[in-house]
Order: C-alpha cells, then structure tokens, then sequence
C-alpha cells in the first residue's frame, strides 16, 4: 500500500514533467501547425543551463533562473531563425528540419560539455523529505515539482481563459485563418507563444535535473512521451496535455514499477524482468494507439 | 525513354564495377560502403512510394526494416542451434526461404499498423505510425532469447544455391541485383494503373473518393507495399553485416530513411538512392574524420530543407536541363 502510493506520487510527479512540455507543444502544435521535434532540446538546454549554473554558483534558483532564460532565448532564437520558415510548409518539411535541429543542439552540447553527465544537487529547502502518510519518507523536492507543475497548470489556465492574450492563443487554436484575417499581429503571438513554450521546457529541465541525469539525448528520450502526451490529448488543448500528461505519466510509471514483479509470478525472474520493462516501454503507445482509433483526434481536440 | 535505359544500364555497370575498382585501388571498404548505400536506398524508396507517391507520412518505417532483418536473424538463430521458432518452424540458413518469409513478416506487420493508422491522417498519422515502430523496437529489446538490446549476431551469410555466398564481393553483386529489380519494380507500379491511384490520392482524395475508388484499400495496398519493400531491404542489411539488432528499427532510423527520401528528391524514383548514397557517404566520410559528424550533417539537412525544393534530383533536373 505505501509502496502504491509512492509509485502514485512518482507518476504525478512524472506526469507534471510531461505536462510542462506537452503544453508548450501543443499550443505550437496547434496555434502554429507545426511538428517540434525539437522541443526535447529545449527541455536539454534548460537542464544543462541549470545545471552549469548551479553547480557554479553552488545554487540552484540561480540555475533554475539561467535555465529559464537560456531555453526561452534559444526558443526565440529557433523561432525566428528556422520555424518562421516552415509555418507555410508541410509537415514533412517541418519534421525534417528540426530533426536537423536535434542533431544540431545535441553536438552542439557535446563539444560545449562533454559527454559525461551532469550532476546537480538538491535546493538546501527542499533537500529532506516529508512523511505524508505514516511510514512514507517521500523526498520533498519531488512534492516541491509537483506543485510546481500544478501552479503553471493553474497559471496556464488564467492566462489562456482570462487574458487577451490567452483569448487571441484560444481563437489561434481553433482557426488560425481566421485570427490572421481579423488583423491580428500573428508574428508577434507566434514568436511569444513558441518562447513560452520553450521557457516552460526549460522548466521541466530544470527541475528534472538534481533527480535524472542531465546528459545529451535526455531530450529525445522523453520528447517521444511528451508527443503521445500531445495527441493523445487533442493537439492544441492545454486541458487535454494537462489530463493526458497525468494519465500517462501515472500508468508508465505504475507499469515500470509493478510490471516486472507480476511477470516474474508465472515465469522465470531474468525474463520476467526484460519482457515487463519492454512491455511498460510499450504502454503508453499502446494507450495512444487505442485511443486514436476511438478518438481519432484525440481527447480534447481544440480544432473542430 | 532510350536515354533513361542508357542511364541505367551505365549505373548499373559502374556498380558493378565496384569490386574491382575497390580490389584495384587498394580501398576495399568500398564494396562495403556502396553495398550498405544500397540496401539503405532500397529501404528509403520503399517509403518514398507511400510518402513521395501516397502523400503518407510514416514516421516508423524502421519497424519494418528491422522486422525483415529479424525474420532473417531468428531464422538462423534457430538453425544455429537446431531448435524451432515457437516449437513448430525450423530454422534455415537458405536464403531462398529467408527473404521470401522476411518480405511476408514484413508485410503482415505492415498490415496491422497500416489497417489502424489509415484512420488518422495528418500529425495523428505521423504520430501513430511512429507509436508503432516504438512498440516494436521494445518488444524486440524485451525478448531475451533473441539477445534483447544486444540483438543477433549471424554468424554466416544466408546460402544462395550455386553462389558462394560468404565472398563478399558475390554478396554485394547479389544486394545490387536485388537493388536493380527492386528498382525496376517501383518503376513499372509507379507508372501502373495502382501507382496511378495512389498519385491520385495524394493529389484529391476526396475527388478519388468521388469516383468510387475507395480509398482506404488502396492505401493500405501501398502501406503493406511499401511495409514489404523495407522488409527485404531489412533481410539483405543483416546479411550484409551479419547482425541483426534492435537499432535497425529505433526512431531515428526511420528519421533517417525521410532524410535520405527527402535529400535526393520526394517522389522521384532514383532521388531516395541516391540521398542514401550522399547521406551515407557524407556520415561515414565524416565520422573518420570527426566524432562530431552529426553537427554538419544537421547543418546541411536543416539547410536542404530550408531552401530546396525537390531535393538533389531538382538539382540534376535543372543541371541536364529538364531531362529525367
């Protein structure tokens, strides 16, 4: 029981990481009509950005403020420089060049820090743990992510249903076509949208680097998650990243975490282990599959 | 028309040559090098068929690349060891049986993830395609008999009779003659009433629709098609390096085979061997060099796509003045 409700807490915890980065990519997604790849590199440039920071600084909301920074300035700079290009073209064309962009960002970190992990440690507050329910010591950064994750859920929510700006990302969502006829400056929500996207990125990559390694290709691992977050979703709904992004992450984790162990009841311990790790690798494109048959548009599709 | 025969017949010639060229220059890696080109080729114009021709964007073709290879790595597995697939099929080293069995594997994976992802369209066919090909590389990784992530080492080439087949110059004239047919192939159903459906449907799908074609099926055709295609491509590379593994079907895989479509020319039917061959030459030529290849060849790829439009095959187009 305690075992259960770490592994929930684990998943919730996973599950606000993957919101974080689906919810930039599905407004791009679905406001830009265009395919990023390249998001996880932008989830890798605020991780390393903070995690070079704090380990020189020696703090970690100084890393937390140099990640934010330098994956919303590297967000921009892609926007400007290769995205505008691309709003007109196929999604092919889309795919491919930022494809060439993951290649790009990752040597790029390569010949910058090397191959060899970074390791961050933990903010001096949050560094202990909690025992939310007798007998479960759970470490109080992951407690201090998930909060997190809920307060931007809670602030993407006000700024997308209660300012102009969310009004002009809402009606962008749903007809694109349309908000550009009624003479809406659509470069500069473009522009904006694609650095909010890429500073929530370099959020989730902060926070998650004093718990995973910070290393090259911890992008491309979990940008393949984060788009199956996306359509399972409903491309261009935040509601539907938040719901999916939960989902997903809880069920992967409960699959990795209790998998192996059911296995290995009705075959040997080796096997057992290989098959339920593969098995729970396979769970959540499982679930997408399943889903878009049902819903071929996924769960909250914001274009009609 | 002539021209074009004489253009392959003359490619076709100097690949062959290969061999001796290699032999005479001393650079024996180069049998090797273009026999791999190939095959890639092989394997990036079956996907230029549904992608180029059929306007579908399958993100995972690598699963069928590395399904044929896998057919082809079991079946040795279990002939090197006398034992037999699931108790009932026995392993075999004949290449007569193995590609045939590699191409219909292929083929009936295709048919599973073609039937459900031809429901979607757009980014969610993308997406789910790639769902797919992800499933499959982790059942591949999880099955420990076949090597899990290590995957199989085939220890000798699959026997053709009346060929030495362990030569590895034979080996390459055999790829390049698979190579060749395979060719021939794309281009007679290119230009068959079925290629010209497939066109058509990637043109108007609802104009085909209209006209009481329907859609779906004949989709699904060329997925399968094109599924079979990487299947053998898949089949001849684990011949061709004696290994079977489950990175011939990870993501980036099928990124690459896109590339390599894209590169030398979307829906031409020389432009995917040929953006095989560059892009293959271009990693290879550079990983010699610089462990840090992948960073020009992003550059590159970020720039062919940012300015051309139709690839190398445009280009030649315009350097020969219009001619095929």
């Amino acid at each position: 029981m305690i075992l259960l409700i770490e592994q929930l807490l684990n998943g919730l915890q996973y599950g606000v990481t993957l919101f974080l980065l689906a919810a930039g990519l599905t407004l791009i997604f679905g406001i830009m009509g265009v395919i990023n790849l390249a998001h996880g590199a932008l989830y890798m440039v605020g991780a390393f950005a903070g995690a070079w920071v704090s380990i020189q600084t020696g703090s970690f909301w100084a890393g937390l403020l140099a990640g934010l920074v330098a994956s919303a300035i590297a967000g921009v700079l892609v926007e400007l420089g290769v995205m505008r290009r691309l709003y007109a073209r196929d999604h092919l064309d889309q795919v491919l060049a930022t494809f060439a962009l993951i290649l790009i960002f990752n040597q790029s970190t390569v010949l910058i820090f090397g191959r060899q992990p970074l390791f961050t440690s933990l903010p001096e507050m949050f560094s202990g743990s909690v025992e939310i329910v007798p007998g479960l010591p759970y470490p109080s950064y992951r407690l201090f992510v998930i909060a997190v994750g809920l307060a931007v859920a809670f602030g993407l929510y006000l700024l997308i249903n209660k300012t102009r700006i969310g009004m002009l990302v809402r009606a962008g969502a749903s007809n694109r076509q349309m908000v550009r006829a009624l003479g809406v400056n659509i470069g500069g929500l473009y522009t904006a949208v694609f650095g909010l996207g890429a500073l929530l990125a370099g959020l989730a990559g902060v926070m998650a680097s004093p718990i995973m390694s910070v290393q090259v290709g911890m992008g491309d691992e979990i940008i393949l998650a984060t788009f199956v977050v996306v359509v399972i979703g409903g491309v261009g709904s935040v509601k539907g990243a938040f719901v999916a992004g939960i989902v997903l992450g809880m069920c992967d984790t409960m699959l990795r975490a209790f998998l192996p162990g059911l296995l290995q009841q009705v075959m040997p311990g080796s096997e057992a282990q290989a098959l339920g790790v593969g098995i729970s690798s396979m769970g959540i494109y499982l679930m997408m599959a399943i889903i878009l048959l049902v819903r071929p548009r996924g769960l909250f599709a914001a274009q009609g | 028309m002539k021209r074009e025969y004489l253009i392959l017949a003359t490619v076709f010639l100097l690949l062959a040559l290969v061999p001796f060229l290699a032999a005479a220059t001393g650079q024996t890696s180069w049998t090797r090098l273009v026999g791999q080109a190939l095959i890639y080729g092989m394997a990036a114009a079956s996907l230029n068929f549904i992608l180029g021709y059929g306007g579908m964007i399958s993100f995972g073709h690598a699963a069928f690349f590395g399904i044929g290879g896998y057919v082809v790595g079991i079946m040795y597995h279990h002939f090197d060891a006398g034992t037999s697939f699931l108790g009932v099929i026995p392993g075999t080293d004949q290449m007569l049986i193995t590609l045939p069995a590699a191409v219909l594997v292929a083929g009936l994976a295709a048919a599973l993830v073609g039937a459900m992802s031809l429901r979607t369209g757009g980014v969610q066919f993308i997406m789910i395609t790639l769902a797919f090909a992800q499933m499959f590389f982790f059942l591949f990784i999880s099955l420990k008999t076949y090597g899990g992530e290590d995957g199989i080492m085939v220890r000798r080439t699959n026997a053709l009779p009346g060929l030495d087949m362990r030569n590895r110059d034979t080996l390459y004239w055999v790829v390049l003659c698979f190579a060749a047919a395979y060719y021939l192939f794309l281009r007679r159903l290119v230009q068959s009433s079925f290629g010209q459906i497939i066109a058509g449907i990637r043109q108007n799908e609802r104009r085909m629709a209209s006209m009481g074609i329907s859609t779906f099926r004949y989709k699904l055709y060329a997925f399968i098609l094109s599924g079979m295609g990487a299947g053998l491509a898949g089949a001849l590379m684990v011949n061709f390096l004696r290994f079977a593994s489950p990175d011939m079907m990870h993501w980036t895989r099928s990124g690459e085979f896109m590339i390599m479509v894209i590169l030398g020319g979307v829906g031409t039917l020389a432009g995917p061997f040929i953006g095989a061959g560059v892009l293959f030459t271009v990693e290879t030529t550079l990983a010699r060099y610089t462990e840090h290849w992948m960073l020009p060849v992003g550059i590159l790829l970020l720039v062919v796509v940012l300015t051309s439009k139709g690839g190398l095959m445009a280009l030649i187009r315009k350097l020969t003045g219009g001619q095929k």
